[in-house]
């Protein structure tokens, strides 16, 4: 049944958008049988969109995807179970108040009849002894009981067992990102044996020292689109840094603002870390910004920033007020029931007090002078919140931050989903008010704002790895920061 | 003046602000028992009065909890109100003189098990559902060693002030409509209030915006045992003694006419004047129902359908999340 081409999947003008966003965008790509294919790319270059069409959780706008030579418009869950696609998602899918075995059923509906759980504890113990020889892990043991390393290493395991049909490719999506050193490699052995015999894997990893020793085939991936493709000899590791930054080093002299020399000012936020990491420091009128790959502890520093400057914390000392700007609106930022207004001004509401009582004349002024001086577009700061568009929103989150009297202004990748005219806006006005004094923590996912900002820590694993300055603040110098391989670190 | 800048942009008929419906159904009750039933209009309404009192001060403190959002509910109200009665009761002894000093400990005890509910809500992280449900428990055994037997009629001036009437109207209900403007004014106009309806519409955001949100909720767990305190001492004076029982009907009808009166069950939205609509037209429906000839037992169902039928119809005007 298999096609003689030897091709496991054939992926052909495959796209997919959010919006306006294009997520990917066209992508044609070929994973052979028995080989093991790494793919790399920045946050947000579509890999993690790519893995869902083939798992089936998504599905395309457009393109066709070959398994084993039959052509597919689309794949559903159920489909690519039935043709042996398997997937380890960044973002760990089993189920926590089930045990090890109970999980592993899932997968497995031809587990059934007395015994079951026996079955497939057995299939998955079993499994678990070959990639992971010694580990310590019961099939009986409740998920959430177990180490997040420990869940990685069962779902990785449930990937790879087999009860009925065949397995003709595992996707593994950043599976050592919580594993040790020595558990990673038995994995990426395990991983070569199984390619060996016939199975295809796809390889996502930022640790790029695994994908180029441990890949037969490279695809590198850009905004949505694949840039690069080849086997494995082709590549270094320098080479791939480029492609994924596009080869770009933007020319730091042409940027308007010049660069500031704040090591004289008083410090606003000093924070200490207890492990191997960098001390930050952040001075007063600092734009910092926040880098690396996403997910890796920018947001919970910004949190314990904000949290130490309303109680005391040993680690983090913050001079002043802070005030936060949210990235995810709808969860930390916005409330839904309130107008424009009462949403801008319930971040400085002891400042409009008249004696006990909220003025509301106050709140008036206070709300239309941000909203004019953010450029807010709405016929009234009296309509409902929900009624402007995402950009507006955010820039009434951005309002409510800067009306306050605080020094220090935490945003959390405060940009996503926010038009070009209103970010170039927004970086002026953050310009203009560090100017005028206000320190900024910038956690942003987007190179180009690192621009704005006068130095920069690179975060890795919930740890600073890196401190770029002036000059040194390019696209290359964030991504050679943030994929340090773990045994260089 | 916020319940007019929720409803202005709303011309639609379904969009009459929900307070409003109470009210009317308050008032077709009235007219239906006055006209068809052959009750007394203004009996009936002096009466309905006298008793709401007791259930909007209650709900006042309901409100504000069911405001903080999503499983935010205070289930020890009714055992509070039969705690506290037993508690002014004691110290009043029936003296005039004593009244204040009753009415202070009840407070007390209010404000005690309030704090009591938190403390189990935000250290042992015990939903509020099940935290004031079992505390009502411990309350209630609490009442029972303590007040067994006990047999203190209230002070005359007590009772005698419960019964009161200016112009004809009942002067607690004077008194429990301005701590209902009150209420209001706390609710949209002082930074308590305002963290209330912000932390049930969004906790996280809440926090992120500054809000002091435990110290809140801290808050409103008190108040609402200090009105069920305030209330169990007065419906003691009212109903000439304390019993334990005395606050069971106030369970479910505290969540009653939060509900009818037009305060989001999601949180984030309050209102105060649908109330009094609610405890109006809950007391009428009750009566009519009464002098129809039906029993408690089927009077209850039907609170119950109203509640329900209440919930489903505001339900669909939560806007998604």
């Amino acid at each position: 049944m298999t096609a003689p081409t030897g091709t496991a999947i054939e992926l052909s003008g495959v796209s997919r958008s959010f919006g306006a966003v294009r997520a990917l965008s066209d992508v044609n790509l070929l994973i052979a049988e028995g080989q093991c294919l790494g793919l790399v790319g920045h946050n947000g270059a579509g890999k993690s969109t790519l893995m869902h069409v083939l798992a089936g959780t998504l599905r395309p706008d457009q393109g066709r995807i070959a398994v084993g030579g039959e052509q597919h418009d689309r794949i559903s869950v159920h489909l690519a179970q039935k043709l042996g696609l398997r997937c380890v998602f960044q973002e760990l899918s089993l189920c926590p108040n089930l045990t090890v075995a109970e999980n592993t059923r899932i997968l497995h509906p031809s587990i059934k009849g007395l015994g079951w759980r026996q079955k497939a504890g057995k299939l998955i113990s079993a499994m678990l002894d070959r990639i992971f020889p010694g580990h310590d892990i019961a099939s009986d043991t409740v998920v959430s009981d177990l180490s997040i390393g420990r869940r990685q290493m069962v779902e990785i395991a449930r990937a790879f067992t087999v009860s009925e049909g065949v397995l003709r490719l595992v996707i593994l999506d950043e599976p050592t990102s919580s594993l040790d050193a020595t558990t990673a490699r038995q994995l990426l052995e395990f991983v070569r044996e199984e390619v060996r015999t016939g199975v295809s894997c796809i390889l996502i990893s930022h640790m790029l020292g695994e994908i180029l020793d441990y890949s037969d085939q490279i695809s590198v991936m850009k905004n949505g689109q694949l840039v690069a493709f080849g086997p494995v000899a082709q590549f270094t590791r320098e080479r791939l840094v480029d492609l994924m930054s596009g080869g770009e080093h933007p020319d730091r002299a042409a940027r308007e603002r010049s660069i500031r020399s704040l090591a004289d000012a008083p410090v606003a936020v000093r924070a200490q870390e207890g492990g191997q990491g960098l001390p930050f420091v952040a001075r007063k009128g600092e734009v910092i910004g926040l880098a690396g790959l996403s997910g890796h502890g920018q947001t919970e520093f910004l949190v314990r920033v904000f949290e130490a400057a309303r109680a005391r914390r040993a680690d983090v000392t913050v001079a002043g007020d802070v005030s936060f700007v949210a990235g995810d609106r709808q969860a930390d930022g916005i409330f839904p029931l309130w107008s424009i207004a009462n949403n801008v001004a319930v971040g400085s509401l002891p400042a409009l007090r008249n004696g006990l009582l909220l003025s509301g004349s106050k709140e008036r002024e206070l709300s239309s002078r941000w909203g004019r001086i953010m450029g807010i577009k709405a016929p009234s700061l009296d309509d409902e919140i929900l009624s402007l568009s995402g950009g507006n929103q955010q820039k009434a989150l951005f309002a409510r931050a800067l009306s306050t009297s605080s020094a220090v202004v935490l945003m959390d990748d405060p940009m996503r989903g926010v038009d070009i005219g209103t970010k170039l806006e927004v970086y002026d006005i953050i310009a203009e008010q560090a100017a005028g004094g206000r320190t900024f923590l910038w956690y942003t996912t987007e190179f180009e704002e690192l621009e704005y900002c006068d130095r920069v820590y690179v975060f890795q694993n919930g740890r600073i790895v890196g401190e770029l300055q002036g000059q040194d603040i390019t696209e290359a110098g964030v991504i050679g920061s943030s994929f340090k391989d773990k045994d260089a670190a | 003046m916020t319940d007019q800048t929720l409803s202005a942009s709303r011309l639609n008929i379904r969009n009459l602000p929900v307070w409003l419906w109470s009210f009317l159904g308050a008032l077709l009750v009235w007219v239906l028992s006055f006209t068809i039933a052959g009750q007394g209009a203004e009996g009936m309404l002096v009466a309905a009065l006298s008793f709401s009192v007791f259930t909007v001060m209650v709900g006042l403190g309901q409100m504000f909890v069911i405001t903080l959002g999503p499983g935010n509910v205070d289930l020890s109200i009714p055992a509070t109100i039969g705690l506290a009665s037993a508690v002014a009761m004691k110290v009043m002894d029936g003296q005039n003189g004593l009244i204040l000093w009753g009415l202070l400990a009840a407070l007390v005890c209010g404000i005690l098990i309030g704090g009591f509910n938190y403390l189990l809500i935000r250290l042992l992280r015990i939903p509020p559902i099940v935290a004031t449900l079992s505390s009502s428990f411990i309350i209630q055994s609490v009442g029972i060693s303590y007040g067994r037997g006990l047999q203190i009629k209230p002070p005359a001036a007590l009772s005698d002030f419960t019964f009161s009437r200016f112009l004809g109207v009942p002067v607690l209900a004077i008194a429990t409509i301005a701590l209902s403007i009150v209420a209001s004014v706390v609710l949209h106009r002082t930074i308590y209030g305002r963290t209330v309806l912000a932390t049930g519409q969004n906790m996280r955001a809440a926090r992120f915006a500054g809000l002091s949100v435990e110290r809140t909720r801290l808050l409103t767990y008190v108040l609402s045992g200090a009105l069920a305190a305030l209330c169990g001492a007065l419906l003691a004076g009212f109903s000439g003694g304390s019993s334990l029982s005395m606050g069971r009907e106030y369970l479910l009808s505290s969540i009653a006419v939060v509900v009818l009166g037009g305060t989001s069950v999601a949180g984030g939205r309050a209102n105060v004047p649908g109330l009094w609509g609610g405890a109006l037209f809950l007391f009428m429906i009750s009566t009519l129902l009464n002098t129809a000839g039906f029993g408690s037992g089927l009077r209850d169902v039907f609170t119950g359908v109203i509640i329900v039928a209440a919930i489903a119809i505001t339900g669909t005007r939560q806007p998604l999340r």
